[in-house]
C-alpha cells in the first residue's frame, strides 16, 4: 500500500511565488524516504501541504488511501509531524505539551498518559517531563518534538530537518531511534541538509529543486550513477609531489593523506601497485563519505543552470 | 479510527478548554487581579464617595444602579481579552500548528477558545460581584435573565476577540480594538448612567451602541429596570453571536491569518 501519493501538486503563494510547480511522487508503506533540495526548493511547502499547515493551489494528496480533500481528519490521524522550527509552548512542560497534543487527537487522558510516558522514555526525556520546556537544551527540544509527533502512534512520520543544530552524539542517537521505529513499521519521510544523514538512513530519495521534482529513485540506483568515486588514503610516508599515478587522478596530496578519483569499474589494483613501487605503505583507506552530496550538487546545479538559460 | 467522532471531539474540546483555563489561572496576577482592583476603585470612588452625592437613579442608589454595568464591563473586557491574547499568542509562537495538524474540526477550535474566554469572563464577573458585596447588598430580580445575559455576553465577546486575533499580525493589533473601540463603547453603553439623562440626540446615537442593550438587559435582570426593550436586547445579543460565530468559522475554514 502507498503511504503517501502526491499527484501534480502545485502551490502559488499570495505573493505570486510559485513554490511547487506540479510535483508527483509516491512513498510506499514502511519506506524511509528522503526529500532533499536546496533552501527554498519547496520541501517545507510540500510538507506543510501534506500536514494541513499550508493550503494547496491544486493537485491531489492521499495518505494510506485517504484523500486529503475528502477526508482530511483521516489523513491527519495517520500523520505525525516534526517541524523544522520549535513550535511548542515554551512555557509548558514536556508532559503537558505531549498530553495536549494527544488530547487534540482525541486520545482520552489515561491512554494519553501511557503514550506520553512511552514516548518521553523512548527519547530519554522522562526525567525532564516537569521542566519548563524553554529550559531544555536544543537537542532536548528537538527530541521533544519527535516525542510529541509520536504520541498518537502515527503510521507516517514526517520530519523536517530534525537534526538541524544538534551535536553528532545526539544526531547518531536520533538516527538509531528513527531506524528502530521504521523497523517497527512506521513510514518515515525526512528532509535534511545533511546528505550523509539521508545516505545513512533512507532507502528512497526525492530531490526537489525550484518547485519541481528533479529526481525520485532508490538510493542504490542513484549512487550507482556516480561515474567517479573518491578514495582517501592514509599513508605511512608522504606521497611524492612530482609522481603521477597512470590512469588515476590525484585530487589532493596532503603528504600522508592522498585523495584519488577512481573511475566506475576501474578497480584499485593498479593504484596499490603504484604505492608498492614507491615503497609507500597504506595504513588505511576510505570512501569519501558523502557520495550523495556530489550527485545532489550535480542534479541541483544542472537544473539551476538550465533555468538560468531558459530565463536568458 | 476506533473512537467515535463524538468521543474524539469531546476530548479535543476538553483539552483546549483545560489549556485555556490553566493559562489564565497560572498568570492570575495579570488576568484576575487587575479587574478586581479596578472594580474595587470604581465601587469606592463612583459608588461610595461620589455616589452618595449623586442620589438615586431610577429609584435605586447610584452604587446599585452602576453595579450591573460594572460586572458586565468585567465580563466583556476579560472574555474578549482572554481569547484575543491567547489565540494571537498561539499564532505568534506557532503552536497553533499543534491544532492545525490534528484532526480537530474548526468549530471545536472556536468552541474551545470561546469556552476559555467565557470561563475567564464569568470568573471575573463572579469575583467582581464578591467585591461588590462589600459595598452594597447584591439583589437579583430575574435570575434567568441575569444568567442568560451574563453567559451570552461572554460568548459574544469571546467570539469577537477570536476574530480580532485571527486578523492580528502584531501585538499592537490585539490592543487597538480593545483600547480604541471596545472601551469607549462600554463607557458610553450606559454603565454609569441612564440614557434618559442624555440630550435626545445622544439618546438616539446611544441606541446604535450594542453594548447599551447588553448592559440594560443585565440591569433588568438584577434590578428590574432598563432603558431598552428586553426582547430587542436578546435579539441583538443572539444575532451578533450567530453572525460573528459564522464569520469566525468562515475565517478558520479559509485559513485566514493561520494558513499561507
Amino acid at each position: 500500500m502507498k503511504a503517501l501519493s502526491i499527484c501534480d501538486l502545485k502551490k502559488t503563494y499570495g505573493t505570486g511565488l510559485e513554490a511547487l510547480k506540479g510535483i508527483s511522487l509516491d512513498v510506499e508503506e514502511g519506506d524511509f524516504f528522503a526529500l532533499l533540495g536546496p533552501n527554498g526548493a519547496g520541501k517545507s511547502t510540500a510538507i506543510g501541504i501534506m500536514s494541513s499547515l499550508v493550503t494547496k493551489s491544486s493537485g491531489r494528496i492521499t495518505v494510506f488511501g485517504h484523500d486529503l480533500d475528502d477526508d482530511p481528519e483521516a489523513v491527519k490521524s495517520c500523520i505525525g509531524l516534526v517541524p523544522q522550527e520549535f513550535n511548542f509552548n515554551q512555557f509548558e512542560t514536556p508532559l503537558d505539551i505531549i498530553l495536549s497534543q494527544a488530547g487534540f487527537y482525541g486520545i482520552p487522558r489515561k491512554e494519553a498518559l501511557e503514550n506520553a510516558e512511552e514516548c518521553l522514555k523512548a527519547l530519554s526525556l522522562w526525567d525532564k517531563r516537569s521542566t519548563i520546556s524553554r529550559m531544555l537544551s536544543g537537542g532536548m527540544k528537538r527530541r521533544l518534538m519527535i516525542a510529541r509527533a509520536l504520541v498518537h502512534k502515527p503510521k507516517l512520520l514526517i520530519l523536517d530537518e530534525p537534526t538541524a543544530g544538534v551535536d553528532i552524539e545526539i544526531r547518531r542517537s536520533m538516527w538509531q531511534f528513527l531506524r528502530e521505529i521504521n523497523r517497527n513499521g512506521t513510514t518515515i519521510i525526512l528532509t535534511t541538509h545533511y546528505l550523509e544523514e539521508a545516505e545513512n538512513l533512507c532507502r528512497n530519495i526525492g530531490i526537489i529543486n525550484q518547485g519541481e521534482l528533479v529526481e525520485c529513485s532508490d538510493m542504490g540506483s542513484l549512487l550507482a550513477r556516480l561515474d567517479l568515486e573518491r578514495f582517501i588514503f592514509n599513508l605511512a610516508t608522504p606521497f611524492p609531489v612530482d609522481v603521477e599515478i597512470p590512469d588515476y587522478k590525484i585530487v589532493a596530496n596532503e603528504g600522508v593523506v592522498l585523495t584519488v578519483e577512481v573511475g566506475k569499474g576501474q578497480g584499485l589494483s593498479q593504484l596499490f601497485s603504484c604505492f608498492g613501487q614507491q615503497n609507500i605503505e597504506v595504513i588505511s583507506m576510505r570512501n569519501e563519505s558523502n557520495r550523495l552530496e556530489q550527485l545532489f550538487i550535480d542534479l541541483v546545479m544542472d537544473e539551476s543552470s538550465g533555468h538560468q538559460e531558459e530565463k536568458q | 479510527m476506533s473512537r467515535s467522532l463524538f468521543g474524539r471531539y469531546t476530548v479535543a474540546l476538553q483539552t483546549i478548554v483545560y489549556k485555556e483555563v490553566r493559562r489564565f489561572t497560572r498568570i492570575w496576577m495579570q488576568t484576575l487581579l487587575p479587574p478586581m482592583i479596578t472594580t474595587s476603585l470604581y465601587f469606592l470612588i463612583f459608588g461610595t464617595l461620589i455616589g452618595a452625592r449623586v442620589g438615586e437613579v431610577e429609584g435605586r442608589s447610584f452604587i446599585d444602579y452602576i453595579l450591573p454595568g460594572i460586572i458586565l464591563m468585567g465580563v466583556i473586557s476579560n472574555a474578549y481579552g482572554n481569547v484575543v491574547s491567547s489565540f494571537y499568542g498561539t499564532k505568534f509562537q506557532r503552536n497553533i500548528e499543534e491544532l492545525l495538524i490534528a484532526p480537530v474540526p474548526n468549530w471545536v477550535i472556536l468552541a474551545g477558545y470561546v469556552c476559555g474566554g467565557v470561563a475567564r469572563g464569568l470568573l471575573v464577573g463572579l469575583l467582581v460581584s464578591v467585591i461588590a458585596s462589600f459595598f452594597t447588598t447584591i439583589h437579583v430580580e430575574h435570575w434567568f435573565v441575569t444568567l442568560a445575559v451574563f453567559v451570552l455576553t461572554a460568548v459574544l465577546f469571546s467570539i469577537a476577540g477570536f476574530i480580532n486575533a485571527v486578523y492580528a499580525e502584531s501585538f499592537d493589533d490585539i490592543s487597538i480594538i480593545p483600547t480604541f473601540v471596545l472601551t469607549p463603547m462600554i463607557y458610553l453603553g450606559g454603565v454609569f448612567y441612564s440614557i434618559d439623562m442624555l440630550p435626545s440626540i445622544w439618546q438616539k446615537i446611544s441606541l446604535g451602541n450594542p453594548i447599551l442593550y447588553m448592559v440594560n438587559a443585565f440591569r433588568y435582570g438584577m434590578l428590574g429596570v432598563s432603558d431598552v426593550n428586553l426582547f430587542v436586547s436578546f435579539a441583538i445579543i443572539v444575532g451578533f453571536i450567530i453572525v460573528l460565530g459564522g464569520f469566525a468559522i468562515h475565517l478558520l475554514n479559509k485559513g485566514v491569518g493561520i494558513k499561507p
